[in-house]
């Protein structure tokens, strides 16, 4: 009877693995074999022999690394890094304490929040444009015209997934009773929030980083329509010109994108955790009898 | 350990609403330095209000808060130097016990060797050296509690403010748990104010109880007087089993069912009146076989609780508890008939149902 039943489990636990591989295998399908042929139409000259010619030429481009227009006027690459950076930081900013403030003091306004964070995913790029220009107008001549000022668009857009993403994080902890406690202790607000919130929904700070490095380095519509040169910009100028180096530089941002966000991922997601010994030793030790 | 850091801690006719509910109706308290005072009542009857607004953690709409004799009504939490254990686990996730024991040191700017040192110094007073190193999710509750309890006194607060800590705990946990901070509580001489619905966590732990109802202080007193006078039908209900026997106010007492009761509301109107009798009042006088009357029935149920035994009688026309000991009760198992006596202490009297 025992042996027939593990038996049985045996054969669903092998009916599991075939599964999961075959599903990993179909995702890694789906996702390396455009990256492949990219890899091999960018790594091939016109008459057909290898050749690194366009991976070697990206560094040539101006437009793409470097500088241009004014001095210290970065376009390409290091404009989409600046604006990954500071649209990561201006969404945090003002998405962390105005969340747990609406938990903590205005629950009422929770859901109006909800409703105007996540209003942006409803409204397509092209058309949050169209509302975008005359201020981007106006900032132009008044402010700034630097790329950087794209930045205030791009927090709108990367609103909705980060405040999900955080939402998520600061319901798994009991905010009110986190920050009451450390108030009672002595702790002004802002010590709240970077000594106790903070720490405790590190990983979906990190989350809503990612999300939002990731979707301004890939943005192009929002950038292209109000007249300025991201990496993304650049990408479809220099496709039209030499469709190898556009090809060579896709992969490589691709790539880039990648390492990108596991480095911030193994630099920001190392929560301090229980030691694994440690743990262990409760289960079978005296620390739970002894409780009280 | 640390030196006794008792203060006079006075609430002056507070008054906290929330739109139309009144949740503190004019509530004036004064704790002794030292003194441990529990606040009892139902679920919304202020108490925790009380606590809060004390704390600062919520501003009244009326009265003072005086702690050491320095009006703090109007400063905020992080600035009254209370340590305060919350009904829900509160330790911080992300530190070990030491850490979260320190937290408070650190916000005083104590150097790191001294805030690590005193930390320690705590959690052994708590009985918890050993567990210096675990984080909240190595912890069981009533650890956390004890970590929790341990972080509040570290800073050396004015006021400790126990707000429900053991109500997530089970029961052998909790008892324990009770005595312990009743034991910290007298050595560290912290004046504390404790809030709980559970009765019998107050009255063992607390030098004054308070009992409150609608926002108001119903009695305050020592867990004796609360317990048996209590001042009100509400207080006599809602502290202890009390058993509702109609009977009439006449000639300065009460009649109940033919026994003669002395009043402890000298001024109650004469006529028809509910009788509030603890259990422990009621006894078996006898076989109820061989007698009739209005104090004889039929014993129904006998709940062993140990020492005691808790008895009820249906009298035909309301059942009435009797509180005995376990010995004298298994005489009288349940269907046997019985006659009943009231031990003649002053009785409280409602207005019949």
């Amino acid at each position: 009877m025992a042996v027939a039943r593990r038996g049985v489990h045996r054969t669903r636990w092998i009916r599991l693995q075939v599964f999961r591989y075959a599903a990993f295998l179909f995702a890694a399908i789906f996702f390396l074999v455009p990256i492949g042929a990219m890899l091999e139409f960018s790594t091939r000259s016109n008459s057909g022999a290898r050749t690194l010619e366009y991976w070697k030429s990206i560094v040539t481009f101006p437009d793409l690394i470097g500088t241009v227009g004014a001095p210290g006027q970065a376009t390409g690459i290091v404009a989409s890094l600046e604006l990954a950076l500071i649209t990561s930081v201006v969404m945090l900013v003002l998405l962390v304490p105005t969340m747990v403030w609406v938990r903590l003091k205005l629950k009422r306004l929770n859901r109006i929040v909800e409703f105007i964070c996540l209003l942006p995913l409803t409204i397509p790029a092209i058309v949050l444009v169209v509302g975008l220009f005359p201020m981007y107008i106006w900032l132009g001549s008044n402010f700034s015209d630097s790329i950087l000022t794209l930045a205030l668009a791009y927090v709108v857009l990367v609103l909705p997934y980060c405040y999900r993403t955080l939402d998520s994080g600061l319901g798994a902890i009991d905010v009110k009773t986190l920050s009451e406690a450390a108030r009672s202790l002595g702790a002004r607000w802002e010590q709240v929030m970077w000594r106790v919130i903070a720490p405790n929904i590190s990983n979906a700070i990190l989350n809503a980083t990612l999300l939002s490095v990731a979707l301004v380095l890939g943005e192009y519509t929002i950038a292209n329509n109000l007249l300025y040169n991201n990496l993304q910009v650049e990408l479809v100028h220099l496709g039209r010109t030499n469709a190898g180096v556009s090809i060579a530089v896709a992969v490589a941002s691709l790539l880039f994108a990648f390492v990108l966000l596991i480095a911030i991922s193994f630099v920001g997601g190392r929560p301090r955790r229980a030691r694994p010994e440690a743990a262990t030793k409760l289960g079978a030790g005296p620390v739970q009898g002894s409780a009280g | 350990m640390t030196e006794r850091s008792g203060v006079e801690v006075r609430l002056e006719n507070l008054v906290r609403r929330y739109g139309a509910v009144t949740a503190l109706d004019g509530l004036s308290l004064t704790i002794a330095p030292g003194e441990l005072v529990a606040l009892l009542g139902p679920s919304g009857c202020g108490k925790t209000t009380a606590l809060r607004l004390l704390a600062g953690l919520e501003q009244s709409d009326e009265g003072r808060v005086v702690i050491a004799g320095q009006d703090v009504t109007d400063l905020p939490v992080n600035k009254r130097n209370i340590g305060m254990v919350f009904q829900a686990y509160s330790l911080f996730p992300h530190m070990v016990a030491w850490e979260n024991v320190a937290f408070g040191l650190q916000m005083r700017h104590i150097g790191t060797a001294e805030r690590k040192k005193r930390a320690l110094d705590m959690l052994e007073l708590v009985g918890l050296g050993r567990y210096a190193e675990r984080y909240a999710n190595q912890m069981s509750g009533g650890q956390q509690q004890r970590v929790a309890l341990a972080r509040a006194l570290a800073i050396q607060p004015q006021v400790l403010l126990l707000d429900e800590p053991l109500s997530a705990l089970d029961a052998k946990v909790r008892a324990r748990l009770r005595d312990e901070i009743r034991r910290v509580q007298l050595e560290v001489g912290t004046t504390t104010l404790f809030v709980t619905h559970d009765q019998e966590e107050a009255l063992a732990i607390a030098d004054r109880v308070g009992v409150m109802q609608s926002g108001r202080l119903e009695q305050l007193g020592p867990p004796t007087e609360v317990y048996s006078r209590p001042a009100t039908p509400f207080v006599a209900d809602f502290v202890g089993l009390t058993n509702r026997i109609p009977g009439e106010v006449k000639f300065g007492g009460v009649e109940v069912r033919g026994t003669q009761l002395p009043l402890v509301q000298k001024d109650f109107p004469t006529g028809p009146a509910v009788a509030l009798v603890r259990p422990e009042a009621v006894s078996i006088a006898g076989d109820g076989n061989t007698s009739s009357g209005p104090l004889v029935g039929t014993v129904i149920a006998v709940a062993f609780l140990g020492a005691v035994s808790r008895v009820t009688v249906d009298l035909g026309d309301i059942i009435v508890l009797a509180q005995l000991p376990t010995s004298a009760a298994s005489d009288h198992p349940a269907g046997s008939k019985v006659r009943l006596a009231l031990r003649p202490d002053p009785v409280l009297v409602d207005r019949h149902d």
